[in-house]
């Protein structure tokens, strides 16, 4: 490739957000017309925090964090149902929506006959996934505020922190997506979610699992995700929540450069 | 030759052959991993703290195994019910294939009502067999508890077919289990007792179907007394079955016939 | 991907070829142009050359490569082999930049069905960049000439085939574009359906856009086409003016005869030199002549008596099967 066209690739990564911006546009244009949807999704991590501080906090009592202190069950658990409803909208929207998108609405399709590329494409669709999680999260940590489950002002780094998740989760969704051959397929994605929402020191701490168990559970991308809220929320800033960072922005950006290689060579053979 | 209903309910097992390894993941799977995650895992904090009390003395597993139990029929009824249903009225348009044969409304609804009710059987015994291998309880005891669970799905099975039959939206089968079902998993009685719920809200739980349906898997699986007596929950269910069998007929012929 | 950057004036390399002259003005040239999907030769080293202002044809039986092609030009889909360029430039690099300039009628329409057809346009153009003000105005000029004025608040689901291919022209068409390039415009239209869209199309084109048109209709090339190839298996097999590849592959009229059941197979000899040219079907024989008038005497004069004899012009659809066969391809 001769050093001309390299800059040719190199300059439009500048106006790789702009066309980006036009994907976004058209899934806010989509729901629109189906904002229900988009609203009601609002609601279980609601349900599942008044069903932990109403019910579960009273069987529980205090659980122990690392440090042995004693904290209040409902606050133990909403900053990782922060965190679990971070990862389920950006898989919803990243896996259902998009094989629909790709395989039988062909809107990709539409997309690239116009000046979008395969990046564009992806980029657009895990920046939207992400601002629906945004919604999500404000929401979330609104609710959380009011109930007097936020012991830190450092709880509004539960917002990125959301977003870090959703991000990690959209970029790996997508990619595993664009390898998905029929609906049955959702039902692997359904799994994982679930077992990443029940084991990855959701509503315990992993020290009740055996020490291998705890090992394995640190594999789970959500665990890191829930670490990094609950000491937001908690106010236990530690060095090692760079890790778990890391990790996350690692998994997202794998993901995207994932996604936007298998898109290249599903939509543009 | 079968029955006319019956030849739908064949219709119906013999799609299932094909599909069934999808639905181990949502019937069957995700309950155990429930049980593993909150009756072992959380478990074990509840046994330890001031649970144990609440409970009176009963270990959160054996609490929480025929709640489940009952929930995941729910969920079986009710998501049979719905997309399902949606594609035979709306996506492949079974129904109206049915209905070109001597197969009427009232056929169709007892073809389908009759073969979740199958589903519902073996989901609950495989469900009755895990339960019992995690020990939370007997396995004859739990076993006991099998025609509660069925009962319990078929309570939601009629209602959300005469639902789906009469809403012409997909997206409010989405609002139905983000806006019913699911608070029903997490409030009647299937995680913790309902008498724990702020009043106003422990009396919309005493009228959910799910909590009849705990209430008599538990008694069913613990050998306890049930809240009320068993023939009073079960009437309560029946109604259940019965008006949504019911309405199904009546919405679906509206749908189906206009 | 293997393909050289080139400068944005176009230098040949091909060497001085028939088509030279006119490179100053092709918008789309090719040579040597090849698609391969893994060992499969879609495309085989074809040569072209588009002019700006034609409405250039395609014309081939399903599996030739037209839909290939087309996706190589709207720069969809990698060329594997040869040069390519459009608007005097390299797909390969400059993707984006023509794909601004170039409105595409797929094959299967691609519109949004989540999305309202005001809403299909309307997006359409922002993936452009084009900004909301010029949008409104210019949507409105639009579906008003694709006559789907009233439909704008529609979903697109409930729309006609006919409405939904020219809800695609109008998307196609919302940046202006110097090339349209349309991928069987009009297959499983009905004739109404059809007849409005070649207006349209026409119209355009006496707007100075230039059409590119792939079809396996011979009747809507006639119509539309300045210029076409017929491309079969691969390979261009035939170029030329509608009239010109007549006048080359066929004769100025044909006439048609059909024979009472059993005749036809014991004629033998007895058609010898009464055409240029002639073809024995199951069901009749063809009789490619260039007086119709004087073959049909000839007939009489040799007591053949056919049930019915049919005389009429030659047209494309002689042409196309003269060079890509009677037999089925799917
Ligand atoms: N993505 C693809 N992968 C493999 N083969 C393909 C692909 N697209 C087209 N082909 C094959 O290339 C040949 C030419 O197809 P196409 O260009 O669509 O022909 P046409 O548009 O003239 O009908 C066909 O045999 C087709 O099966
Ligand atoms: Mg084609």
């Amino acid at each position: 490739m001769s050093a001309q066209s390299l800059g040719l690739r190199v300059i439009p990564a500048a106006v790789f957000g702009r066309r980006a911006r036009s994907v976004l546009e058209r899934n806010l244009f989509v729901y629109k017309h189906i904002w229900i949807i988009l609203f009601s999704g609002f609601f279980e991590p609601l349900f599942y925090l008044f069903a932990a501080r109403v019910g579960l906090g009273q069987l529980v009592g205090d659980v122990r964090n690392g440090s042995g202190e004693r904290i209040d069950y409902a606050a133990f658990v909403a900053p990782a149902l922060l965190a679990a409803s971070a990862m389920n909208g950006a898989v919803y929207e990243s896996t259902m929506n998009i094989f629909f998108k790709l395989r039988y609405a062909k809107v990709y399709d539409g997309m690239l006959a116009t000046p979008l590329g395969p990046f564009d494409i992806a980029l657009g669709e895990i920046g939207w996934s992400l601002i629906r999680g945004a919604l999500y999260a404000v929401g979330f940590i609104v609710v959380m505020w009011v109930a007097g489950l936020l012991q830190s002002p450092l709880a509004v780094l539960g917002l990125p922190a959301a977003l870090l998740i959703g991000f990690a989760f959209a970029g790996a969704g997508m990619a595993a997506t664009s390898f998905m051959r029929s609906w049955q397929d959702f039902d692997l994605v359904n799994l994982a979610i679930l077992v990443l929402f029940l084991f990855s020191a959701t509503f315990y701490p992993l020290s009740v699992y055996p020490p291998w168990l705890q090992l394995v559970a640190q594999l789970s991308p959500l665990y890191h995700g829930v670490v990094l809220i609950r000491s937001f929320t908690l106010g236990t800033l530690e060095l090692t929540l760079l890790w778990h960072a890391l990790f996350l922005a690692a998994m997202g950006s794998v993901g995207l450069a994932v996604s936007a290689f298998r898109l290249r060579k599903l939509l543009t053979p | 030759m079968l029955p006319v209903p019956l030849r739908v309910v064949e219709a119906n097992a013999r799609t299932y052959r094909r599909t069934w390894k999808g639905s181990v993941v949502t019937t069957f799977l995700s309950p155990v991993l429930f049980l593993a995650a909150m009756g072992l895992g959380l478990g074990s904090l509840v046994d330890r703290e001031t649970g144990a009390r609440a409970l009176e003395g009963l270990a959160y597993i054996s609490f929480l195994a025929p709640g489940l139990l009952a929930a995941t029929t729910m969920q079986t009824g009710a998501s049979e019910s719905s997309w399902p249903v949606m594609a035979g009225i709306k996506w492949i348009k079974t129904f109206d294939a049915a209905l070109a044969t001597p197969v009427g409304v009232p056929d169709l609804v007892a073809g389908h009502l009759v073969w979740v009710a199958v589903r519902l059987l073996m989901t609950s015994v495989v469900l009755v067999v895990v339960i019992a291998s995690f020990g939370a309880v007997s396995l004859a005891d739990a076993l006991l508890a099998v025609p509660a669970a069925v009962l319990t799905g078929m309570a939601f099975a009629a209602p959300v077919t005469a639902y789906t039959a009469s809403t012409e939206q997909e997206t409010r089968l989405s609002s139905l289990f983000r806006f019913a079902i699911i608070p029903m998993f997490l409030f009647s009685g299937t995680f913790f007792p309902a008498s724990q719920l702020p009043d106003w809200l422990e009396s919309v739980a005493y009228a959910t179907p799910l909590w009849h349906g705990v209430e008599l898997c538990r008694g069913a699986a613990l050998g306890t007394d049930a809240t009320l007596p068993v023939a009073a929950h079960a009437s309560y269910l029946l109604a259940w079955v019965a008006v949504g069998w019911s309405l199904s007929v009546r919405s679906l012929r509206r749908r189906l016939l206009p | 991907m293997k393909s050289t950057h080139r400068a944005a004036e176009p230098v040949d390399e091909a060497g001085p070829g028939p088509q030279n002259e006119s490179n100053d003005r092709a918008l789309v040239e090719a040579r040597g142009l090849t698609k391969r999907f893994g060992e499969f030769v879609a495309v085989d080293a074809i040569n072209f050359s588009i002019r700006r202002g034609e409405a250039f044809g395609f014309l081939g039986p399903n599996g030739a490569g037209k839909t290939s092609t087309m996706r190589m030009i709207a720069a969809v889909s990698p060329v594997t082999e040869g040069r390519l360029e459009v608007f005097g430039t390299d797909p390969a690099t400059h993707g984006a930049e023509i794909r601004a300039r170039l409105g595409v009628v797929p094959q299967s329409d691609t519109l949004d069905t989540e999305l309202t057809v005001f809403e299909n346009v309307y997006i359409y153009g922002r993936y452009f960049g084009l900004p909301g003000e010029v949008l409104r105005p210019r949507i409105s000029e639009l579906l008003e000439f694709v006559q789907l004025a009233e439909r704008g608040d529609s979903k697109v689901e409930p729309l006609s085939g006919g409405m939904k291919r020219r809800l695609t022209i109008a998307r196609a068409l919302v940046n202006e574009p110097d090339l349209l390039v349309l991928d069987e415009p009009t297959t499983g239209l009905d004739p109404q359906a059809r007849h409005a869209l070649w207006d349209r199309l026409y119209r355009l084109k006496q707007r100075g856009v230039t059409l590119i048109i792939t079809t396996h209709y011979m009747d809507e090339a006639e119509q539309l086409c300045d210029r076409l190839v017929v491309m079969d298996q691969a390979k261009i097999v035939a170029e030329g003016s509608p009239t010109d590849l007549i006048a080359r592959y066929s004769t100025r009229e044909v006439v048609e005869l059909r024979f009472p059941v059993g005749v036809q197979e014991r004629i033998g000899d007895r058609l010898d030199g009464l055409a240029t040219r002639s073809e024995v079907l199951p069901d009749r024989v063809l009789l490619y002549t260039d007086d119709g008038d004087r073959t049909t005497a000839e007939i009489t004069r040799r007591e053949l008596a056919p049930e019915s004899t049919v005389v009429r012009r030659s047209t494309l659809e002689d042409v196309f099967l003269r060079l890509t066969g009677r037999t089925l391809v799917d």
